[in-house]
């Protein structure tokens, strides 16, 4: 549990911006160059990246496995059907502003509780958390729909209302992809700031070696409670941004299962690395798409990929491809 | 009066089956420090097993026979969990505990599916054995003979458990690899094997609650996920590696969920996992556990 991302922290900004620029221009024409159904399936991987990247921010950068993000996504995801339901909202950012004040309110009371664990105690209390939330949302099924779930109908993006003519097909490949799109980078930029201030330092401090933290003066307690917080919040905006591109939301994504789902998104990228968890969800996505279409046992087939993988690349895609490099650039030097 | 006979019976039914699922969760626990996400599977394997023994291939057979395959399911899933331990779970003790809920968590969507290719997609039932036993009468109501049977085992299988541990030299065994499995192994104790009976003892209770469940219910997918949390609330409660704690905390979830379902039934799931948190914040090791 002590090899820090050291690469990560000399990185030059330049580097930075020679990798990701040519992506974001990939990104941005790429519904132009491939059918719809290509670029809706992306956004979906990105609405999950920003749920992985926060879940990430506790078990890569703060040591703490949940496994109970479903809650939190659950709580971003029905907070904007109850919008609908009851408010009669169409608008996105009023439903992204519900979303984080729902996730926020719920991640400080089950933070406020969890934090006082590590360890396997921390995953399996997570856990039990999120099943509350699983079964009001099963058994209340007047207010949540129950199994049937709620229907999300599209959103107006920034106050434009999009014309009743507008296949809906076609606005989650265009509009709605690159709204999610902005969301997914200014998440991405925000959650590097926090992993590169201070604050993130001091949680990687807590991960490494607790005590020692404690010994420099870092609140431990109050730290992670923070950390939990922020993760709950980015994994509640992925929760309100992926549920108009699905039109439908079921109790489903609060049962653990889908934690676990979590989990293994950001065991696939790596959760050693910034990166991971949003090249592991985008894969993890389009794995799961395929292997449902391919086989009505997708599950065993995603469960042999998740054994191999733990198995095998136990430092995910990401951390092997730098391993890979970096055994390279050594043969290239000689 | 008669009426809370019966609501008692019930908790104890519920108790019965959710301690043979719990202990042998937390049996592995206390032996191997690892928790196993695939042990609900176990459990619907043993229901899956039992249910097509006496549903399917011997339906024809006289009862006393019937009641016989009963623990075939228990086997089944003992057998798997010999194999499944040292092939599988043995290099994952010395790893970071996210990869041991990892490489189980796989596992349990590969026997989910393994399920569903094996006995397809529709639910299987024994029900012949819940039928012949017929009712017995509780005051002016009547109880099915065979609730009471799956009473008795579960009590069994509790008594049977603490002699195997207290009261055995395998158990004094165990008990020692489970405290210091360094020492215990250079004490000339074969940790190996110990873990394989502990694996092995541990999937066959839970394959045994499935083997018991499934003539009143029937097996369907989805029952071991289900099943998984249950027993969560039920070690979290008893604490993490305890039998005794498993006990206890069957009976607690038991009867909880017994008046739960009667006075407050949309929360009575909810209540189960807040019992389980407010028991986590008083005692972090639950009820029964050691502190760690």
């Amino acid at each position: 549990m002590s090899t820090v991302p050291t690469a990560l922290a000399k990185r030059s900004p330049l580097k930075i911006v020679a990798w990701a620029v040519p992506i974001a221009v990939v990104l941005l024409v790429l519904p132009y160059l491939v059918d719809p159904y290509q670029s809706i399936l992306l956004a979906y991987g990105l609405a999950m990246a920003i749920a992985v990247l926060g879940f990430n921010l506790l078990l890569g950068y703060t040591g703490l496995l949940s496994f109970g993000h479903s809650a939190y996504f659950g709580v971003g995801a029905y907070a904007v059907a109850f919008m609908v339901k009851y408010l009669h909202v169409q608008s996105m950012e009023l439903f992204l502003l519900g979303a984080i004040v729902a996730s926020v309110l719920v991640t400080a009371l089950f933070g406020y509780v969890c934090v006082r664990y590590t360890k396997i105690f921390f995953s399996i209390l997570t856990l039990a958390l999120s099943q509350v939330l699983w079964s009001l949302a099963f058994k209340f099924f007047w207010v949540t729909g129950g199994t049937d779930g709620l229907r999300v109908p599209t959103p107006k993006l920034l106050g434009v209302v999009t014309s009743e003519g507008e296949d809906k097909i076609h606005f989650l490949a265009h509009g709605y992809y690159y709204y999610v799109l902005v969301v997914f980078i200014l998440c991405v930029a925000l959650m590097w700031l926090i992993v590169h201030s201070p604050f993130g330092k001091a949680l990687q401090a807590i991960r490494d070696n607790e005590t020692r933290a404690r010994f420099i003066g870092i609140r431990i307690r109050r730290y992670r409670f923070v950390a939990f917080l922020v993760s709950g919040v980015f994994t509640g905006i992925a929760g309100a941004l992926w549920v108009p591109l699905n039109g439908l939301t079921t109790p489903d994504i609060l049962y653990w299962p889908f934690s676990g789902e979590i989990v293994f998104m950001a065991v696939l990228g790596g959760f050693r690395n910034f990166t991971g968890p949003i090249v592991g969800a985008v894969v993890f996505n389009y794995l799961k798409t395929y292997a449902v279409g391919f086989t009505v046992y997708w599950q065993a087939f995603m469960g042999v990929i998740l054994v191999v993988l733990v198995m095998v690349l136990p430092t995910g895609l990401v951390g092997t491809a730098k391993l890979l490099g970096a055994y390279a650039r050594r043969r290239f030097a000689k | 009066m008669d009426i809370l006979v019966i609501h008692l019976f019930n908790a104890l039914l519920y108790a019965s089956v959710l301690f043979l699922i719990a202990g042998g969760l937390s049996l592995i626990y206390g032996v191997m420090r690892i928790v196993n996400l695939a042990h609900g599977n176990l459990f619907a394997l043993g229901a899956f097993v039992t249910a097509s023994a006496v549903g399917q291939w011997f339906a024809g057979s006289t009862s006393a026979f019937l009641y016989l395959l009963l623990p075939t399911g228990a086997l089944a899933a003992a057998a798997l969990g010999a194999v499944l331990e040292p092939t599988l779970l043995r290099p994952f003790y010395r790893r970071p505990e996210e990869y041991q809920l990892l490489v189980t968590f796989g596992l349990l969507m590969i026997l989910e599916d393994v399920l569903r290719f094996v006995w397809g997609p529709y639910p299987l039932s024994a029900s012949t054995l819940f039928e012949q036993m017929g009712s017995a009468t509780v005051g002016e109501f009547i109880y099915p003979r065979y609730n009471l049977l799956v009473i008795a085992i579960g009590a069994f299988a509790a008594v049977f458990l603490w002699a195997l541990i207290y009261r055995t030299k395998f158990g004094v065994v165990l008990r020692a690899t489970s405290q210091d499995m360094r020492r215990a192994s250079a004490l000339g104790v074969n940790v190996n094997l110990v873990y394989i009976q502990a694996f092995t003892i541990g999937c066959f209770m839970a394959g045994l609650a499935g083997a018991i469940i499934v003539p009143s219910q029937s097996a369907v997918l989805g029952m071991g996920v289900d099943a998984l949390v249950l027993s969560f609330i039920v070690v979290v409660v008893g604490g993490l590696g305890s039998l005794e704690g498993a006990l206890v905390g069957a009976l607690i979830v038991g009867i909880v969920r017994e008046i739960g379902i009667s006075v407050f039934p949309e929360i009575e799931l909810a209540v189960l996992y807040l019992i389980a948190a407010v028991v986590l914040l008083v005692r972090p090791a639950g009820l029964f556990g050691r502190a760690t």
